[in-house]
């Protein structure tokens, strides 16, 4: 994984509230065996005519919003399903952060596996990034903020997360570090 | 000090204890596995050249893609799946003998959607730590384990440590007072659960629901309720062991039998919260006058009892969810005509869901253009079910009677609801096109479903109860 450190972006809009990650990425998509190419089915039931024709009024088809990388999302985002593809899909697509008031428990956990930033601000500061979408914004991991509109937004982040979300590390190698730890355990619960 | 259920589960487990900068390393019991979300998990074990640490710990089957008509051979699959799905399937068979793990596939008679399978081979143990790469694991905290669903990274890691980095949720105690009316289900008090706290109510929370009209449930009952935590945004969900635990679970295969079963029932017996016990919140539900409950709109939380009237905001979101549904605010759901019921899943597919629809449909016959499927939750509920004769009611009322597997609750074994088309179903999503592009879920309990294939339209199963 690379390392991850700041990420300055416009942002895209998708302000609904309690976005499932049935619509991030619809479950006829999943019987794959791999994380890749996942990005051109990302909110596919939302971005597609059923004739597979792009709909040209969806925040992510738009011209202004291409290349942007932060995902504004409304609250609870990422509920329901605990599907890592989801935040494959997002990643595949160009997005490196979702900013949200809230974000669904499993989905945060997935995304901070995979180098997807998930950025919990407060409901002013959600409320004028909804209402300014395009807008520039600067997220620094070093000091878990988010720059926008001249102020900085502090966003809260698991030390241990940040620590290898920053350092490009597997969270993995931490766990099998542990061996001696787990031997025990098994040892005194056999 | 006093301790709550999960707080002695979470102590007991863990392997090295969390500090400001590092999370929990929580040793996992049970790690259950399906066809969908592993594959990248074991083709990271691969790329690393790492074994399974515990293959004895793993409790693998076929259920998210694998089809719902017979399918013995994998012959069969290539003729009935989409090349993606025998695929993964094939992947999922050849992942398992790789390393080492028993898969319960299609030759087995355990194989069921994972969720039904685990209680019902007694691999469901209370006080136990349950993982699986679905976020219905919260189903299994019925028995007072921890149990939640996880990512495919996370797989990974339980598959080479057995053990998951996690920091502490917090908790959140659901106590639900009164008795459930006799004719209203579990699936109806979860509706409500949900619709009370909201979708995210419990995000960052593990709930414990309590009271009496939670000690009066079945095994089965509080798995349906259990099951649908994650629907109010919940890592796990669980119910304090009791002897409606212990008898559901003696003499399952995968039990403690014996000298053992005897001292794990007595370990167990202190599982319960302490009284005192401290929950970060706490929420009062009283169900005595609870009625059937239906979703109207696009999440769980958007629901309402069934002889009501479709509530009315404002929000977008809320608006764009009844277009999608094409619900009307401030009309009733009853006679809202009906397409598609789907009765079984994780959340209502074992044999008391199944007999409850049976009692509705025995003698009556599926109203004209609707298209009833019922997939039992596993083989042995199957089995069960037909030395019943329930496969015989329905489809003497004209259902489908299918092989297990999760079928239309997500859409991507072949088992799908047209698009625009109305499902009336028990399983636990009604998000857009959940069971199909373009299709539109209610959400219902089993009487509630049989009664609505009936009727052909939402309808009230209490008028159709003897």
């Amino acid at each position: 994984m690379e390392p991850i450190r700041q990420i300055r972006s416009r942002t895209v809009v998708l302000a609904n509230d309690d976005i499932d990650t049935d619509q991030i990425i619809p479950a006829r998509f999943l019987t794959t065996t791999t994380k890749e190419g996942l990005g051109k089915n990302l909110f596919a039931d939302w971005r597609y005519e059923k004739d597979g024709r792009e709909r040209p009024e969806f925040a992510l088809n738009r011209p202004e919003n291409r290349g942007a990388a932060v995902l504004i999302g409304g609250n609870n985002f990422g509920c329901g399903s605990s599907r890592e593809h989801a935040p494959w899909a997002l990643l595949d697509f160009g997005i490196r952060a979702v900013v949200s008031t809230e974000i669904a428990d499993i989905f945060r956990s997935n995304s901070l596996k995979n180098g997807l930033v998930p950025v919990i601000v407060d409901a002013a500061s959600h409320r004028w990034l909804v209402e300014n979408p395009g807008a520039h914004v600067f997220i620094d991991l070093a000091s878990a903020t988010l720059e926008m509109n001249d102020k900085r937004v502090p966003f809260p982040i698991d030390r241990f997360s940040r620590y290898c979300l920053m350092n490009g590390i597997d969270q993995l190698g931490f766990l099998l570090d542990q061996d001696a730890a787990i031997r025990r355990y098994e040892q005194a619960h056999a | 000090m006093a301790q709550s259920l999960f707080e002695k589960i979470w102590a007991s487990h863990v392997v090295v204890p969390e500090t400001d900068d590092t999370p929990a390393v929580l040793y996992v019991d049970l790690h259950l596995l399906h066809e969908v979300t592993t594959p990248q998990a074991f083709d990271l074990l691969r790329a690393k050249n790492l074994p399974v640490r515990r293959t004895d710990l793993c409790l693998a089957t076929l259920d998210h893609s694998t089809p719902t008509v017979p399918v013995t051979t994998l012959r069969d699959l290539e003729v009935v799946s989409e090349p993606s799905a025998a695929k993964q399937v094939r992947q999922m068979e050849r992942n398992c003998k790789d390393f080492g793990i028993e898969l319960r596939g299609f030759q087995s008679r355990d194989r069921g959607i994972v969720h039904v399978m685990g209680p019902e081979l007694g691999a469901t143990h209370p006080g136990g730590t349950i993982v699986c790469g679905d976020s219905h694991t919260s189903t299994h905290g019925a028995f007072g384990a921890l149990a939640f669903g996880i990512g495919t990274t996370e797989v990974g890691h339980v598959l080479a440590t057995q053990c998951l980095l996690q920091r502490k949720p917090k908790t959140l105690a659901i106590d639900i007072d009164g008795q459930l009316p006799a004719d209203v289900t579990a699936k109806d008090l979860i509706l409500r659960i949900i619709g009370t706290i909201g979708v995210g109510g419990g995000t960052g929370h593990v709930l414990e629901y309590r009271g009496t009209a939670i000690r009066g449930l079945s095994m089965e009952q509080r798995m349906t309720v259990c099951n649908m935590s994650i629907e109010a945004g919940a890592r796990a969900g669980m119910v304090a062991p009791d002897d409606t635990t212990y008898q559901y679970m003696a003499g399952r295969p995968l039990a403690p039998q014996g000298a053992q079963w005897d001292a794990a029932v007595k370990r167990w017996r202190s599982l319960p919260s302490d009284p005192g016990a401290q929950f970060d919140k706490t929420v009062h539900i009283d169900v005595s006058k609870l009625r059937p409950m239906v979703t109207f709109g696009t999440n769980p939380g958007m629901v309402m009892p069934i002889d009501g009237t479709v509530p009315d905001e404002r929000d977008p979101a809320f608006r764009k969810a009844l277009a999608y549904m094409q619900i009307e605010a401030g009309k009733p759901l009853l006679g809202k005509a009906v397409d598609v019921v789907f009765i079984g899943s994780c959340t209502n597919g074992r044999l008391s869901d199944i007999r409850q629809a049976a009692g509705i449909l025995k003698g009556r016959h599926v109203a004209a253009r609707v298209r009833l499927l019922v997939v039992p939750g596993s083989a042995e509920v199957k089995r069960q079910a037909e030395a019943e004769g329930l496969d015989e009611i329905v489809r003497a009322a004209g259902g489908e009677w299918r092989e297990p597997g999760c079928s239309m609750c997500i859409g991507m074994n072949g088992d799908t609801v047209p698009s625009g088309k109305l499902s009336v179903s028990t399983s636990n999503r009604n998000f857009e096109g959940r069971q199909g592009s373009g299709a539109r879920t209610v959400l219902a309990s089993p009487l509630t479903a049989a009664a609505a294939a009936i009727a052909g339209a939402i309808a009230d199963p209490r008028e159709l109860m003897g």
